[in-house]
């Protein structure tokens, strides 16, 4: 960290995938912290983009990906927009446009042959502006035993992602899951349905904005405040 | 009776449910059983269309499944599977506990997997915290030797409540008795019979007790005698084949469209088993087949389960031979538990000899334990997918860290939730009846559906 509070870039990184602020040691605010922790600013850094060479077959992946691509005259920069690998696991950041595109080559690209989406989940990073909705999609190749991970983002004010049951049938369930939650709305979904929540219920539950109930207790007018409104540590 | 006074709309003796209405389809009769004779009077010629709301509360919809069938006479036209009625928000509950607490609620999802939803989660959180190497071997027998048990003893109930289904009655008893001797051994191992909350991101949350192993593998002998005469109760049972041969039909092609693992893809021929092709804590040295059919129906998926219930037995044995002492959790204090628990005169509490330590010796272990209990640790920002063979399939945990004490967001691809996507697939085109067979043979279990 500089003083100005921005985080300094590591060596080797191009930049730093900044998804919010975390505040304070306690999720509180203004009451009485006397300990100096409550100042605290730090930002929430995912994993930055990483640069070739991946290591190991994620090298011989990109490769095929890369050709595959060219194959198909889709540019590899405005297809995909970074690639993150930690932890042993590759993730490509794939432009909502070309999910299509690029799910049905992962599937028909004999280098590639990814014959199982192991479904869609979203995730909600309410302070990555423009890009809050996050769906990340995992593949598995049983015939090259690889998993890969292809992340999508989309906008909160325009939350549209094309679906991909049309090549991976399998996904039906977990997009109309994830719309159920998230408020992901899959483009072309043969019925985008909720699917655990009520046909009538409001809202999408799993969003970090969505208000938790807390629960009146009979005395003198308490309540067991919200989960997201107690004081915890984050 | 007098001073009873009977609303316009229901005239006494006369069903209120079963009225009538007009759309552009034609009439639509809805009916609530007992009351056919008064549609009887429907006119001739129309095309007759029953559509059946089977489940949610109904014993042979494995759990608070709802079928909406579309029937032809007795044949299924259009299968439809109405979910959530179990749905818990776990995943969403998760994100307001810290990492340690979260084991508690995952072993509640597929609540007949217990062992294999932790072990989901707390390999995702240990690969997050970038400690897969150092969880102690003892560990990883302990968690395999749990997870096979875990095998048998759903898998058990796979065949106990599939036989109960289809009338086989005895089945269920025999698979309910043998899965008891399994949840003693559990209770006797983690104190609980079911959600056990047993694997700890770092290792596990206690070690066997001194007399376990001899008691899991004195009960070995009598669970594979019992288990092979539930299997003689219904192999070349003429009965139980006129049911299930040739039922709930799903080949390769169709089993590779609907994502589909576990029995369900291994009985269309193909050998895939997370355990072989991408083992996780240490299934590489365990000596064990993957057992597979080429019938892709039901009856193949009941055989798979039999063969793969004597693969975990062996799996077990092996286990038990390679148990030698040492820790049970990773060496970090950071992230393991401080405490251990003991069995103290009232039956439960945590050591005295910690207590004391940290009571009366030193005020650094009490802050320690204080923080680590009350904070937990922190696990690096980024994301994770870990999969496990679970006895439905591929039981995948997606963990997202943004940093905290507390996770960002985990999500479970739970295999019955995919699995039972199939039903349409297994069973449109089919009798009523092989409908059941076909939803037993994907073997569903509602809390992972709905999470």
């Amino acid at each position: 960290m500089t003083e100005s509070g921005t985080p300094v870039v590591p060596e080797g990184v191009s930049e730093l995938d900044v998804v919010g602020v975390r505040r304070g040691s306690f999720q509180v605010s203004g009451s009485g912290d006397t300990s100096g922790f409550g100042g605290l600013v730090s930002p929430i850094v995912m994993p930055a983009p990483t640069e070739r060479p991946y290591g190991g077959w994620f090298d011989e992946l990109a490769d095929e990906i890369e050709l595959a691509l060219a194959d198909r005259n889709l540019p590899v920069s405005s297809v995909i927009d970074k690639v993150v690998v930690d932890r042993d696991e590759i993730t490509f950041f794939v432009l909502a446009e070309y999910i299509v595109d690029f799910a049905r080559m992962l599937r028909d690209e004999p280098g590639l042959r990814f014959e199982m989406c192991l479904g869609v989940n979203g995730v909600h990073y309410p302070e990555d502006k423009g890009r809050e909705l996050h769906a990340v999609y995992p593949f598995l190749s049983i015939t090259h035993n690889r998993r890969l991970r292809v992340e999508v983002t989309a906008a909160d004010a325009n939350p549209h992602i094309p679906s991909i049951v049309g090549i991976y049938p399998s996904n039906d369930w977990h997009e109309r899951e994830t719309w159920d939650f998230f408020g992901i709305v899959f483009d072309d979904h043969p019925s985008l349905t909720r699917i655990e929540m009520p046909d009538d219920w409001a809202g999408h539950p799993q969003r970090k904005d969505y208000p938790l109930g807390g629960i009146p207790v009979e005395y003198k007018g308490a309540t067991i405040p919200a989960p997201d409104n107690r004081r915890a540590y984050n | 009776m007098s001073d009873v006074t009977y609303s316009s709309a229901a005239d006494p003796g006369e069903d209120v449910y079963a009225d009538s209405y007009e759309t552009v389809d034609g009439t639509i009769y809805n009916l609530a059983g007992g009351d056919w004779d008064s549609i009887a009077a429907a006119p001739e010629g129309e095309k007759e269309r029953i559509v059946v709301n089977m489940g949610p509360q109904h014993p042979s919809t494995h759990g608070v499944l709802r079928l909406v069938l579309e029937l032809d006479g007795e044949t299924v036209v259009d299968a439809r599977c109405g979910i959530g009625y179990l749905h818990t928000g776990i995943e969403k509950n998760m994100e307001y506990r810290t990492w340690v607490q979260g084991v508690t609620f995952v072993t509640r999802m597929d609540y007949l997997t217990p062992f294999f939803n932790e072990a989901a989660y707390v390999l995702a959180v240990e690969k997050l915290l970038g400690i897969t190497q150092d969880i102690p071997e003892r560990a990883n027998v302990i968690r395999v030797l749990m997870m096979e048990l875990n095998r048998i003893s759903s898998h058990l109930v796979a065949l106990a409540t599939g036989g109960m289904e289809l009338g086989a009655l005895t089945a269920m008893t025999f698979g309910f008795r043998e899965r008891e001797l399994l949840l003693d051994l559990f209770e006797m191992v983690t104190g609980l019979r079911m959600n056990s909350a047993f694997f700890r991101p770092g290792g596990v949350a206690q070690d066997l007790p001194t007399d376990g192993e001899k008691a899991i593998r004195d009960t070995l002998p009598l669970l594979r005698k019992r288990m092979k005469d539930t299997a003689d109760l219904l192999i070349d049972n003429a009965i139980w084949m006129g049911r299930t041969v040739d039922v709930g039909y799903l080949d390769l092609q169709g089993c590779m469209a609907l994502g589909m693992t576990g029995p369900v893809l291994r009985s269309a021929g193909l050998p895939h088993d997370l355990r072989k092709s991408q083992p996780y804590c240490g299934y590489e040295t365990y000596e064990f087949d993957v057992p597979t059919q080429t019938s892709c129906d039901a009856y193949g998926r009941f055989l798979i389960r039999i063969a793969e219930m004597h693969e975990s037995l062996k799996i077990v044995e092996q286990c038990l031979d390679r148990l030698t002492p040492g820790p049970v959790m990773v060496e970090d204090k950071k992230i393991a538990w401080p405490a251990q628990l003991s069995i103290g005169s009232d039956g439960q509490g945590n050591s005295t000899e910690h207590i004391k330590h940290i009571m009366s010796e030193s005020m650094e272990s009490l802050i320690h334990h204080f923080k680590l209990v009350t904070e937990g640790f922190t696990v690096p920002a980024g994301q994770a997918y870990v999969a496990v063979e679970s006895p439905r399939g591929e039981l995948g945990a997606h963990v997202v860290s943004s940093g905290g004490t507390r996770p960002y967001r985990v999500h479970f691809r739970d295999p019955s939730f995919n699995n039972l996507q199939a039903t349409a697939a297994m069973s449109e085109g089919s009798m009523v009846a092989d409908v059941i067979a076909a939803v037993a043979s994907i073997d569903p279990v509602m809390g992972g559906v709905d999470r």
